[in-house]
């Protein structure tokens, strides 16, 4: 049962600041919906008035832009799986968006909304840290680029102001030794743990990796002590401190006990998924 | 053309006109109704179930210009000017659809319940890819739960379905 709420239906990204600011907590903006009508239908959270932004113009692509892939917050799961420019430039996205929920969920679900409801066990802000992406918030006085590793604080908050919008997305065009790949396992319908690496591999040499991990705990994190560990190793060397670095990044995934896991057990999982993740990429 | 009831004015209504199972349909909303609710109670087409209601199971799958959706977590504003599909259009002029024609020659259902939304994932699936692999088949269906068949069947008679509308296209 959805309580009622009242319709807004902005057609710019000023007219979305001017009500966040002016309605405050007693609004929420609303894009696909599919996390969002999930918890208001089950009464844990409700809102006054709710914001549809699917009319704003422009947020609903993905563009290549000196050596930038930007891609609009409003995009769906399914666009991003099937889009081209990131098949070519971002395989390891593209995987993930195959498999996020199911096939109806893809369809409706945006992946500007999934960031902003911050679900601990959402797979997509994992990956973009470790793809180096920013987030775009503007309000009606200016906007401004959010590192992907500021944007998460806790289970269900961004950093996000209460008057700003996620517009867009950004990830650093990959060079051609950049390699990507997110992991997960889980056994309810979401994942327990997610992980994600990126590295250059230089000849032999591993270079600027980035590491995250995702799911497990509140929110996703950047592991830079493992990161340091294996960078600028040889890939043998940087095998042989995988058992390291995955403790290391267990740690830091803060992993809590619940209905997906003990704590140990997750922590014990990022290191599987982080050694499966590395090898696949280096190998 | 038919207008449903029109709900009273105490809140805000939205007009949605959209196309139903081929036909226009006009029908006022409140911004808070589901499309699941809209299709089966005010007009009266029950081929989709509300079962898991948060996108799990996929009973009240619907199709929305030709993409599937969850019926039960959709507000029933979204389809303004689109199209939406329920079961009780797949058959056509009285024939049935391969894919029904499919299930019933391949026992690919047996209490029934998961079946509308069955049929209609798979004809999103046999409309964008007309020679699914079984892998593939079984990715993009992963989303629609039944508690019967143990699937096999299913999977047959989407795979049965599929030969016979390439042969025939």
């Amino acid at each position: 049962m959805l309580r009622r709420f009242r319709l807004e239906e902005p057609e710019s990204v000023a007219e979305v600041s001017e009500l966040l600011g002016r309605f405050g907590d007693s609004a929420k903006v609303y894009a696909g919906g599919t996390e969002l009508l999930l918890a208001m239908k089950e009464g844990l959270i409700q809102y006054e008035r709710l914001i549809n932004i699917k009319k704003l113009k422009g947020l609903g692509e993905v563009a290549g832009d000196n050596g930038t892939i930007k891609i609009g917050a409003l995009c769906t799961h399914r666009q991003l799986e099937t889009s081209s420019l990131l098949q070519e430039k971002l395989p390891s996205l593209v995987k993930l968006e195959q498999n996020v929920a199911n096939v109806r969920v893809r369809q409706a679900g945006s992946l500007g909304g999934n960031l902003c409801f911050a679900e601990p066990h959402a797979d997509p802000g994992t990956l973009l840290m470790a793809l180096g992406a920013t987030m775009i918030a503007e309000k009606t006085s200016g906007k401004r680029e959010i590192a992907a590793e500021d944007f998460f604080v806790d289970a269900y908050e961004t950093s996000l102001q209460a008057d700003e919008l996620l517009t867009e997305i950004r990830v650093p065009s990959p060079g051609a030794d950049r390699r990507s790949a997110y992991l997960k396992f889980g056994y309810l319908e979401r994942p327990s743990v997610g992980v994600a690496v990126a590295l250059t591999l230089n000849g032999t040499t591993v270079n600027d990796v980035k590491i995250a991990v995702g799911c497990a705990g509140p929110a996703p994190k950047r592991v830079a002590e493992a990161e340091v560990l294996l960078a600028g190793k040889s890939k043998d060397e940087a095998v042989r401190l995988l058992p390291q670095a995955g403790a290391i990044a267990g740690r830091a995934s803060e992993a809590i006990s619940d209905l997906h896991g003990a704590q140990d057990y997750k922590e014990h999982i990022v290191g599987v998924l982080l050694k499966r993740a590395f090898n696949s990429i280096v190998s | 053309m038919s207008k449903a009831m029109t709900r009273p004015a105490d809140g805000q209504t939205i007009p949605v006109s959209f196309k139903l199972n081929g036909r226009l349909q006009e029908v006022d909303v409140e911004p808070n109704e589901l499309l699941l609710d809209v299709v089966r109670d005010r007009l009266g087409l029950t081929g989709a179930k509300r079962s898991c209601d948060v996108q799990v199971c996929g009973a009240c799958t619907l199709l929305v210009d030709g993409r599937p959706v969850s019926a039960c977590t959709t507000l029933a504003f979204e389809v303004r000017g689109r199209s939406v599909m329920t079961i009780e259009g797949l058959a056509e002029d009285g024939k049935l659809h391969p894919l029904q024609e499919a299930f019933i020659e391949h026992g690919g259902f047996q209490c029934g319940f998961c079946t509308p939304g069955m049929l209609l994932a798979s004809k999103a699936l046999l409309d964008e890819n007309p020679n699914p692999t079984e892998e593939e088949l079984k990715h993009f269906m992963h989303g629609n739960l039944c508690r019967c068949t143990g699937y096999k069947k299913i999977i047959e008679s989407i795979m049965a379905a599929a030969k016979k509308m390439r042969g025939s296209a």
